[in-house]
C-alpha cells in the first residue's frame, strides 16, 4: 500500500470515484480508501435516476452541469455508463402543488433546464401505463433531457479510468483513524497501513458522520434506511422516470425492462438497520398499482435496503473546514448519484488551487449555524 | 461458450473477465457488473457456479466466497423428501 498521497479519498461510490478520477486528471496522486467494495454503499442501492427539475436553485445547477457531463461521459472514461434521458414525470396532485410547480419551473427555465408543466392528457401520451386518477394527479412537470444511469456501469467507469490515471483504489480497506497536527490533516490509518497526505475527502456516505468524528468535527448528518424494489423485466413500456413530492414514490422502467422504484416506508428509520420490511413492500406494491394499474399483475423479484445520508436542508455539505485539508462531500441526502459529475470537478477544482466553475460556499457545513432554505423537492 | 447464469445470459467467459480486468472478488461485486443472479431465480442455479469459478480464479475458498446456505432453498414437500420407506 502507498505511505504517501496528495489526496486520500475515504469512500469509492460514486462521489468518491468521480472525484478519484478528476484529480488524477490533474496529476494528483490519489489513493481511495473503501471499507467493503465499490458502490457498497447508497450508490448500489439507488434508483439511479438523474433529475434537474430541483426547487432550490444550487442543487437545479448542481444537477444541470452533471447532466451535460453525463451526456459526454461515456465517451471522456471510454466506458459505456448506461445513460438513458427519458424525462423525469412530477405529479402534481392540488393547486398548491401547481403554484409551487410554476415557481420552480419558472427558476429551472431560467438556468437553461428545458422543464415544463404538462395537463393530464400529455401525462397519457408521455406514458399510457399511467392513471392521473389513481396518481391523484391535476397535473405534471416533464423535464426530457432527465433520465437514469446505471449507477454500477458509471462507477466502474470513473474507478477504471482513475485507475488507468494512476489512481489507487483499495477495497476492503477501512480507515480507522484521520491524524491532525496544527489543525492540519497529516495521517489516514487504515486497517492495511498508514498514508501520510495533505488532503482528506470525506466521501463515505452515510458513515461520513463518523469519518468526522475522527477529526473532531461534529456533522448533523443522519443515515436514514431506504427500500427499493424491482420487478421481473418486461418489454418497453415507458421511457421516463415517475415521481411524486407529495406520495414520495419514485420508479422508472429500466434497460433491461424490470420495474424499479421506491417509497418512504411506514417503518423508516435513522440509524444503520437493513433488514427489508413487509410494510414497505405492501404500501410500494399498493401505491404503484395505483400510479399504473397494469403494474398489478407484474411479479416483484426482490426488494433491498439502502441508506440516505440526510442532511438539515437536504442540501450536500461540500468544500472545506475547521481542519485544513479535511474536505466535505457527501450529506446529499438521497440524490448523490445524479450531481456527482460536477460535484467531482468542483471538489477536484478547489483541491488544486483552480477557479471554481460554480461557487460552492453556501454549501459548506458553515450554514448550519444560520437560517437555512430547505430543498423541499425530495423523493424515496 | 458456457451460459453460468440463465436468467441473464452471463458466460463462464463473462465471469472471467469481470474478474480479471475489474478485479472483483466477491459475488456482490459480480451481481453489480454483470447482474448475476438478479434474474428470475435470483441466483439459485448460477451462483454456486461463479462462486467455483471465483475460488479456482482468486485462490480463495469457496467457504468465504459464498452466503450460508440454508437447503432446501425452495420449498419441497416433507413426504417427498422422506419417502414412503424411509430409505
Amino acid at each position: 500500500m502507498e505511505s504517501k498521497a496528495d489526496v486520500v479519498i475515504v469512500g469509492a461510490g460514486i462521489n468518491g470515484c468521480a472525484l478519484a478520477y478528476e484529480l488524477a486528471k490533474r496529476g494528483k496522486k490519489v489513493v481511495v480508501c473503501e471499507k467493503n467494495y465499490i458502490a457498497y454503499g447508497a450508490t448500489g442501492r439507488c434508483g439511479a435516476g438523474i433529475r434537474q427539475q430541483w426547487a432550490t436553485k444550487e442543487n437545479a445547477l448542481l444537477a444541470k452541469k452533471s447532466v451535460e457531463i453525463f451526456e459526454k461521459l461515456g465517451d471522456e472514461l471510454g466506458y459505456d455508463i448506461g445513460l438513458r434521458q427519458g424525462g423525469y414525470l412530477i405529479a402534481i396532485h392540488d393547486e398548491e402543488g401547481l403554484k409551487q410547480a410554476k415557481k420552480n419551473v419558472e427558476m429551472q427555465n431560467s438556468i437553461g433546464i428545458p422543464s415544463r408543466i404538462i395537463s393530464q392528457d400529455e401525462i397519457k401520451e408521455i406514458a399510457p401505463i399511467l392513471d392521473p386518477e389513481g396518481m391523484e394527479a391535476i397535473a405534471a412537470t416533464f423535464c426530457p433531457t432527465d433520465g437514469h444511469a446505471n449507477p454500477f456501469k458509471t462507477t466502474y467507469a470513473y474507478a477504471k479510468a482513475a485507475k488507468k490515471l494512476g489512481a489507487k483504489i483499495y477495497k476492503f480497506t477501512e480507515v480507522k483513524d484521520i491524524k491532525v497536527e496544527n489543525g492540519k490533516v497529516k495521517k489516514v490509518i487504515t486497517n492495511r497501513g498508514e498514508i501520510e497526505t495533505k488532503y482528506v475527502v470525506n466521501s463515505a456516505g452515510a458513515w461520513s458522520r463518523k469519518i468526522a468524528e475522527m477529526v473532531g468535527i461534529e456533522m448533523p448528518n443522519k443515515p436514514v434506511r431506504k427500500e427499493a424494489l424491482v420487478t421481473e423485466p418486461l418489454k418497453k413500456m415507458f421511457e421516463c422516470m415517475v415521481i411524486s413530492f407529495k406520495h414520495g414514490i419514485y420508479f422508472s422502467q429500466q434497460e433491461e425492462g424490470q420495474i424499479l422504484g421506491g417509497i418512504p416506508s411506514p417503518e423508516e428509520k435513522v440509524g444503520y438497520y437493513t433488514q427489508p420490511t413487509f410494510s414497505f413492500l405492501k404500501h410500494m406494491a399498493y401505491m404503484l398499482g395505483k400510479y399504473a394499474p397494469p403494474l398489478k399483475h407484474v411479479r416483484i423479484l426482490r426488494q433491498w435496503t439502502g441508506f440516505y445520508d440526510v442532511t438539515p436542508d437536504a442540501l450536500p455539505i461540500l468544500g472545506e473546514t475547521s481542519i485544513d485539508g479535511f474536505i466535505q462531500c457527501n450529506g446529499f441526502s438521497g440524490h448523490g448519484f445524479m450531481i456527482a459529475p460536477m460535484v467531482a470537478k468542483l471538489l477536484a477544482q478547489l483541491i488544486c488551487g483552480e477557479k471554481l466553475d460554480m461557487p460552492i460556499d453556501r454549501l459548506s457545513m458553515e450554514r448550519f449555524k444560520g437560517k437555512i432554505t430547505e430543498e423541499k423537492a425530495v423523493v424515496g | 461458450m458456457k451460459i453460468v447464469c440463465r436468467c441473464e445470459d452471463i458466460t463462464e467467459e463473462d465471469i472471467i473477465k469481470a474478474i480479471e480486468e475489474y478485479g472483483c472478488e466477491t459475488l456482490a461485486e459480480l451481481k453489480q457488473l454483470l447482474r448475476l443472479g438478479m434474474g428470475h431465480c435470483q441466483g439459485r442455479t448460477c451462483l454456486i457456479l461463479a462462486a467455483k469459478i471465483l475460488a479456482r480464479k482468486t485462490g480463495k475458498n469457496l467457504d468465504e466466497i459464498l452466503p450460508s446456505f440454508r437447503p432446501p432453498v425452495v420449498p419441497v414437500e416433507v413426504g417427498l423428501v422422506g419417502g414412503e420407506d424411509g430409505k
